[in-house]
């Protein structure tokens, strides 16, 4: 079976072409077989997938299914999966077996999904390479010797390497979207609040949004039509109507308005990623769309005002690890401080702490106006630069990231290089908007072929239309269908 | 804005977090690069723009005050470094 997206292994699922036991067999050989050179996996769940897998066949059997019934899937460690180890990538949660589901995981396993085991990532979802991971970084599948970006790199190479038929991921700042663009897949963030946040270990709560990361935009509607919705577990989940995202994927593009942010065509954006954009927007003019720049005039601050409020958000949110009900503890603490101290500094790595201390030092006394309350200022100027843009266009298309997949290493020694790898995507989650990766080229200057991706940007709660837009672009191109050799 | 050794060592405390001796020096290297690139938030006036906290400038929803769960003490309690009689044990706190 050539074509492994989840539309396709459905369709054979229900046609009883193939069985998801046989088909989850084949998933856990394939990680058997070449996990060890990608590191994709933190955990595999084996014996859960198999007995998940023979439910799914007896539902199928009965007629009780839907489209993702027996359909294997991998989940970005973020997520609380119960009774499964649950790490986000940290030694501080090395040991914590979690007792609930995340409600994207309870949503999933409703649905009948196959969960083949828990991927890696940047250490609590911070870095754009994968490399802060305590298991280790992840290797780009279509050249080992690079990052498959971050931070939900581990589900963008398993994705990528066919270890599963899809993925979730998380997006705090393009944590999904830029691994898509580095592993040449779809990678799917939706607007700050389409889905609940339950379970899902909190980075940043005023921007994390969970999301598929998958082979298809089609692919990317199927697990939508499961996982968002209201969520009375979350209070910050909106409590408004999902429409079904497969019904409008066949929609035409005719007199569609795209607008190409300026901003993003300037200083820093190499050729061969522009070069792809250009073919692209021609593919959308081919399909009736119109094309014309816009402007974000505030974008070039949107990663400095990040690296306020997420840092800020993320150091209330681990104050939680403490050594004292789960996760890391300190040998021998001589009293309650030394445990506090030495259980944070031993659990979390470096680039975790340099976070939760820009944080701390952002929200203390005497500098909270001066960079907490100027960041959320900017934040208003950057949502109202795409309120302005979205008045005159339908869909904002872009790069995604500057160029493609750099090398294990190349930007480790300052951590402001990598944190400007994200200048497109940054913005989007600051504005909560729905974002969307998808290939569209291959660059070969490095010798090896190397996927890039753009990225489309809707309005507010607009998923079904940006859906729409990458499944008619996918329809009309095969760079989704491109597959590094594994 | 540069730090001193000694802001990193403050904010360090407060943030609970212990920091060697040996890695203070580059910790507060690149906590300093990290406050540059933040600080060309400073380059625009922003006097009459409103914080945006949430992106859809929402609040919080709210739910009857009902008990919605079951007391799972014994299976929470299983992943806790330490425990003794369904209580969560710490370094003595008062002498």
């Amino acid at each position: 079976m050539s074509d492994r997206t989840v539309a396709a292994l459905s369709r054979s699922l229900a046609q009883g072409e193939v069985s998801s036991v046989e088909l989850t067999r084949d998933y856990l050989s394939r990680i058997a077989r070449h996990n060890s050179v990608y590191n994709a996996y933190i955990t595999v769940t084996e014996e859960l997938a198999l007995a998940q897998a023979a439910e799914a066949d007896a539902r199928r059997a009965r007629g009780e299914h839907g489209p993702l019934t027996g359909v294997p899937i991998a989940h970005k460690d973020i997520f609380c999966t119960r009774d499964v180890l649950t790490t986000c990538a940290s030694k501080m949660l090395g040991n914590f077996v979690s007792p609930y589901d995340a409600t994207v995981v309870e949503r999933l396993n409703a649905a009948g999904t196959v969960t083949l085991g828990k991927t890696n990532m940047d250490e609590f979802a911070m870095g754009s390479s994968n490399e802060t991971s305590f298991f280790g970084a992840v290797r780009n599948p279509w050249d080992t010797d690079r990052v498959p970006g971050g931070s939900s790199g581990g589900s963008a190479a398993a994705v990528a390497a066919d270890l599963c038929a899809i993925a979730t991921g998380t997006d705090t700042g393009g944590s999904i979207r830029q691994p898509a663009a580095f592993c040449g897949v779809t990678g799917f963030k939706p607007s700050y609040g389409r889905i609940s946040r339950w379970g899902m270990i909190a980075f940043a709560s005023s921007l994390d949004q969970a999301g598929p990361i998958c082979k298809s935009a089609e692919d990317a509607a199927l697990m939508m039509n499961v996982i968002a919705g209201a969520d009375p577990k979350d209070s910050t989940c909106v409590d408004a109507p999902v429409p079904d995202y497969t019904a409008t994927l066949n929609d035409s593009l005719k007199g569609l308005r795209i607008g190409v942010p300026r901003q993003h065509l300037a200083e820093g954006l190499g050729k061969e990623v522009e070069q792809a954009l250009q073919e692209a927007l021609k593919v959308f003019e081919s399909l009736g769309a119109t094309v014309k720049e816009i402007d974000l005039p505030n974008n070039h601050l949107s990663v400095s005002a990040y690296y306020v409020v997420a840092p800020a958000e993320a150091s209330a949110n681990l104050s939680r690890f403490d050594g004292v009900r789960y996760g890391y503890r300190c040998e021998n603490p001589v009293n309650l401080e030394d445990m506090y101290k030495r259980s944070r500094g031993e659990g979390f790595g470096a680039e975790v702490k340099r976070r939760i201390m820009v944080g701390t030092y952002a929200l203390s006394a005497g500098y909270y106006d001066a960079y907490y309350l100027k960041a959320q200022r900017i934040r208003r100027l950057i949502k109202q630069d795409f309120d302005k843009a979205f008045a005159e266009v339908d869909v904002i298309i872009g790069p995604t990231t500057p160029h493609t997949a750099f090398k294990v290493g190349e930007k480790n020694d300052d951590p402001v290089t990598m944190y400007l790898e994200d200048i497109y995507t940054i913005g989007v989650n600051l504005a909560g908007l729905p974002g969307v990766s998808i290939p569209a080229g291959l660059s070969s200057t490095s010798g090896k072929r190397l996927p890039i991706g753009i990225q489309l940007v809707g309005s507010d709660f607009g998923e079904a239309r940006l859906l729409n837009v990458a499944h008619q672009f996918q329809q009309h191109t095969d760079w989704h269908l491109q597959r590094p050799e594994v | 804005m540069a730090l001193a050794l000694s802001d990193v060592e403050k904010i360090a405390h407060l943030a609970r977090l212990h920091i060697s001796t040996e890695d203070a020096q580059e910790v507060t290297r690149r906590i300093s690069s990290i406050l540059e690139l933040i600080d060309q938030m400073q380059s625009v006036d922003t006097a009459n723009v409103a914080p945006l906290a949430h992106p859809f400038d929402a609040v919080q929803r709210l739910r009857p005050d009902e008990v919605t769960e079951t007391d799972q003490r014994d299976y929470l309690q299983q992943i806790a470094p330490a425990t003794q009689d369904g209580l969560y044990l710490v370094p003595k706190v008062i002498e």
